[in-house]
């Protein structure tokens, strides 16, 4: 037994990837069999001097949303085009549905449904002959493409519309047709390059919902970039941050919030009547509870206290908030936790990697 | 395959579903793009625009020449290929000068325009109409994009041609009340094959400018303008005359000045389709050569007639030049679409 080399010895697929060292080769990069649908390796683009992507390094599991998050010109769209096997890789490899991109691009074409950034259909057709021409072309036979494109139709909510011409559609509508678009072919992971940019308020409510309900339902993994950071904090699993070709987070929010976020969390607490002339004392009472660190009083009245603690601690201080103001008679109306915005956690991993000055740098 | 399909992450069929389509699809991408590309020429106002605007090119000289050869008929009753007559000859009594009063020069003025209309817009307005990055995203490859797209376009071009051909046909028919012979049909057939692979040069052009140029109104805009000087019997034949007249200033004798004007001439695509043309419908028409012509006339050969096969391997490095210019500006057009970036 002990003699009898390992599996892990003799298959290359088990090595560790390197962390340092240049790789020419594409080939010496291994994806293990059972990685998720969507992995990458030291993938890169390079544009003559300017680097697009640098040396990404992705895993998307299977029935998560994945938030691919930067600014404008962070290299959101390069690796989308890359895993769609519709740029070439200067480096590293992707895998996506068990192909590489790069040369098998039709086996992943076939299982990945695609909404572009800024999608566009055929003007002098309708929504249903737009799809249909997208069935074809995946060669869905007829019969079963009719009701593949009558059920994702109904599924986006754009049944009632399908039959108009898509140049009389407003833009959150060829958005939901852009995603009815992607599920026409059945896809195993679907790819959202922007879904939510230039969409009013409701209009992204109502994608971000049908993104749930989406992956609920299908059990589909869902890869989505933005750069509109707050939107869709609420709707991804977990987030990837991305500056300047590089991922410089990835992790849940709440991870990214221990990982860049502030030393303190913040917790804000409301009274009932508490007069200006009370504050003082009020805080006085707030700052003897074990584990706050500082309370500020509230600039205005009516507003809440605003209460600084260990993060590891918060717990604790919330149950010994409410013991306390239970005991002291004093009346809460509201106790909550601020949980740190995307927008906050990713200016802070910006200057935290020293690439808050680097916007910009690739298309 | 199964090993890899097994990675899929889809607990539920739509993985299986999809990989279990591959052996049901039999048709290449290209296919249903030229499918597509067809239906939408066949069903634009470009294509009837430019069927009125062909059609007039037509028949114009179509009903002037149909005067002649009907008045002149009845006592040339039995001449060969009178029917032709229709397409190749010019009405007597008619001067436009430099340009040619006959159906066949005036197609070839006019049968570009629907290469350059159907060739001008092909990528760059999918690029604008931000379709091309879903398109590609689909199942097929990036050369189906262009492929299709010429095969439907030259598809259109041929049914366009096809229906001027035979309302000409029919025009003809009825004035003159004279049926074609087997020759002649068979002559005017391969008139339109020629005809054909010329606007296919044009489509292959004009899809090279759409793939090079980002906007569609300045691609447009270029496409025209080089029909403009290359087609129209007015700028381009007239600079490659005065520079043939420059060449062959050093000529000694009638014939070899008349060569070298004719090989100048021939820098322009239009002069080798018109060469073609002529030889096709004109089977008394012995050579090609400009010289030869000039001595026949000099030295009053009789007239003789040609069968079809000698006329088209009189033509044969004609038409073998229509399809290396058609290849080289598809295959450039087709160069530069690979690499190109996908996005806007």
């Amino acid at each position: 037994m002990a003699a009898s080399p390992t599996p892990a010895s003799t298959t290359p697929t088990d090595r560790r990837v390197p962390r340092k060292g240049r790789i020419r080769q594409r080939e010496r990069i291994q994806i293990p069999e059972d990685a998720g649908p969507i992995v990458t390796r030291r993938l890169s683009k390079r544009y003559g001097d300017l680097v697009a992507v640098d040396n990404l390094e992705l895993d998307v599991r299977a029935g998560e949303i994945f938030g691919l998050l930067g600014q404008n010109g962070a290299g959101k769209t390069t690796t989308i085009l890359m895993l769609l096997g519709l740029a070439e890789p200067s480096a590293g490899v992707a895998r996506v549905v068990g192909f590489d991109p790069t040369r098998d691009p039709l086996e992943v074409k076939r299982r990945v449904g695609y909404l572009p950034d800024n999608v566009g259909f055929y003007d002098g057709m309708t929504g249903r002959e737009n799809l249909r021409y997208t069935a074809r072309l995946n060669g869905i036979p007829r019969t079963e493409a009719e009701a593949k494109i009558d059920a994702v139709l109904d599924q986006v909510g754009m049944s009632a519309r399908a039959d108009t011409n898509v140049d009389t559609y407003s833009r959150g509508m060829l958005q939901r047709l852009g995603i009815a678009d992607a599920l026409v072919k059945d896809p195993a992971v679907l790819i959202l390059d922007e879904p939510t940019t230039a969409i009013d308020p409701i209009g992204v409510v109502e994608i971000l919902d049908l993104l749930r309900t989406l992956v609920r339902e299908r059990g589909l993994a869902v890869l989505l970039s933005s750069h509109l950071l707050a939107q869709v904090q609420s709707v991804c699993d977990r987030v990837g941050i991305f500056a300047a070709g590089k991922l410089i987070g990835i992790g849940t929010v709440p991870e990214l919030a221990a990982q860049f976020g502030e030393e303190s969390a913040r917790i804000e607490v409301g009274f009932e009547d508490v007069d200006t002339g009370a504050y003082e004392a009020t805080a006085k009472v707030l700052r003897s509870i074990k584990g706050v660190a500082e309370v500020r009083v509230p600039e205005r009245p009516g507003e809440p206290f605003t209460v600084l603690a260990q993060r590891d601690t918060t717990a604790s201080v919330r149950e010994a908030l409410l013991a306390t103001a239970a005991s002291k008679g004093m009346r809460l109306s509201s106790v909550r936790e601020i949980v740190p915005s995307l927008d906050d956690i990713y200016r802070r991993a910006l200057h935290a990697t020293g690439l808050a000055g680097a916007r910009g740098t690739a298309a | 395959m199964t090993a890899e399909t097994s990675l899929a992450p889809a607990p539920v069929a739509p993985a299986a579903a999809t990989s279990g389509r591959d052996s049901v699809r039999l048709r290449p991408g290209w296919i249903t793009i030229a499918g597509k590309e067809l239906a939408d020429h066949l069903l634009s106002i470009r294509l009837y625009v430019l069927l009125i605007v062909l059609g007039i090119a037509a028949l114009i000289p179509l009903y002037f020449v149909g005067e002649d050869v009907r008045s002149a008929a009845s006592s040339a009753s039995g001449y060969p290929a009178i029917f032709l007559y229709l397409f190749a000859y010019q009405p007597q009594g008619v001067n436009f000068g430099p340009l040619a009063f006959t159906v066949q020069a005036f197609i070839a003025i006019a049968a570009p325009l629907l290469g350059v209309a159907f060739g001008f817009d092909a990528v760059n307005g999918e690029r604008h109409q931000g379709t091309l990055p879903r398109l590609l995203s689909q199942p097929i490859h990036r050369d189906d994009v262009i492929n299709g797209k010429f095969a439907g376009g030259l598809l259109a071009i041929t049914i366009a041609l096809v229906v001027v051909l035979l309302v000409m046909t029919g025009f003809g028919m009825l004035r003159l009340g004279i049926v074609p012979k087997a020759d002649e049909i068979i002559r005017l057939i391969a008139w339109l094959g020629v005809t054909v692979l010329y606007v296919a040069l044009w489509l292959a052009f004009g899809m090279l400018l759409s793939v090079v140029i980002r906007r569609a109104a300045t691609s447009a805009l270029v496409g025209f303008g080089v029909w403009l000087f290359v087609a129209m019997p007015f700028i381009g034949p007239l600079l490659v005359g005065l520079l043939g007249s420059y060449v062959a200033s050093g000529a000694t004798t009638q014939a070899e000045y008349a060569s070298t004007i004719q090989w100048v001439a021939r820098l322009l695509p239009g002069q080798v389709y018109a060469e073609a043309s002529a030889a096709l419908l004109r089977p008394n028409l012995t050579t090609v050569s400009a010289s030869e012509i000039y001595s026949a006339q000099a030295q009053q050969q009789i007239p003789t007639l040609l069968s079809f096969d000698q006329s088209l391997l009189l033509i044969l490095p004609h038409i073998v030049i229509l399809f290396a210019l058609t290849i080289g500006c598809f295959a450039l057009a087709y160069a530069r679409f690979m690499r190109q970036e996908v996005r806007a």
